[in-house]
């Protein structure tokens, strides 16, 4: 393995407590939470229900507000109860895209296997979660032999498949655009790197908003009260006359 | 040729070979998709935020499948697991 190309900062460590080596993901993933964190903490501390409020208050609602009309238009009736979820995932990715693209010396977390995986996973088990909750064990578990039980199998695979697939495109996205400039910058220095970091930051981006809104939308299938009642009603007599 | 040599040669090979076919479709398959947004959108105008906002849902995952092609060939050309272990033989020899 040449040292010159990395393909995750995973493979970057930074330092080493103990015996533990200390990764860029881990430095960069922990530096992204406490901003994050701070930032909303400081900015949450004194709210005003006035007219006149801070730039921070503002820019904190026009986000809040964005993502709470997007999860309602896929779907999500109660918006409040999925917006802790899905918001801190797309904040999350987002940052991460945008700190990568326009900071230098930035590795992006979702450049690495482990941090999309992470995230997946947390879709995964947040599915059932929402479901359950939503619909009860047996209703959630029953859409899993919905149409016919021979779907079964069918259905397990697709719910993995979907989360590999989930963690896999948004770390092939992120990496492909770090990858790609470091290329560059070998080829073609000085302007193309720099539209590719443009183009970096679009896919970014839309990366994460599709991120988020594949997990409301499995959320959604997941949590959605059966509405097939009336149509099978109408279907079986007609089985029965043909 | 060495097996490190055939290593070699079949890893470029196929990492080539993989990301030409894995190209190919999504690109096709993007470009229907586009096209027939386009076509919504010339037709109702109003539904256009809807329209983008499926279409580029669709477009991500249209394109994940090159993406999966892009890893594979990534894998294959700088870390690839039987090129190391070779080396690793030599490295001990």
């Amino acid at each position: 393995m040449n040292e010159a190309v990395r393909l995750t900062p995973d493979q970057l460590v930074l330092f080493e407590v103990g015996t533990v080596p200390v990764n860029a993901t881990m430095v960069f993933t922990w530096a992204l939470m406490l901003l994050m964190v701070v930032g909303s903490w400081l900015i949450t501390r004194r709210l005003a229900p006035d007219v006149y409020i801070s730039s921070g208050q503002n820019l904190l609602e026009v986000i809040v507000t964005a993502i709470r009309d997007q999860i309602e238009e896929l779907g999500g009736e109660r918006a409040d109860l999925y917006m802790p979820f899905v918001g801190t995932l797309f904040l999350f990715i987002a940052i991460s895209n945008i700190f990568a693209a326009i900071l230098p010396g930035f590795e992006a977390p979702t450049a690495s296997l482990s941090t999309t995986a992470a995230l997946a996973l947390c879709v995964f088990v947040a599915v059932p979660i929402y479901g359950v909750s939503q619909r009860g064990l047996l209703g959630y578990l029953r859409q899993y032999i919905e149409p016919t039980p021979l779907m079964l199998p069918f259905q397990v695979i697709g719910e993995l498949s979907r989360t590999l697939a989930l963690a896999v495109r948004l770390f092939g996205n992120i990496m492909s655009g770090t990858m790609i400039v470091g290329l560059l910058l070998a080829i073609a220095p000085f302007f193309f790197p720099i539209m590719m970091r443009l183009l970096g930051l679009l896919t970014g981006l839309v990366q994460a908003y599709i991120f988020a809104v594949l997990a409301m939308v499995y959320i959604a299938s997941a949590t959605k009260v059966t509405k097939g009642a009336p149509p099978e009603d109408e279907g079986e007599p007609a089985a029965e006359a043909g | 040729m060495t097996g490190l040599e055939l290593i070699a040669v079949a890893s470029i090979i196929t990492g080539g070979i993989t990301i030409m076919i894995g190209s190919i479709g999504p690109a096709l398959a993007e470009g229907r998709a586009v096209a027939e947004a386009l076509t919504a959108i010339a037709q109702q105008p109003d539904e256009s935020g809807t329209i983008t906002r499926t279409l580029f849902v669709g477009l991500a995952m249209i394109e994940s499948t090159a993406i999966y092609c892009f890893v594979v060939s990534m894998i294959v050309i700088f870390a690839n697991p039987f090129w190391s272990y070779f080396i690793e033989q030599a490295a001990g020899q």
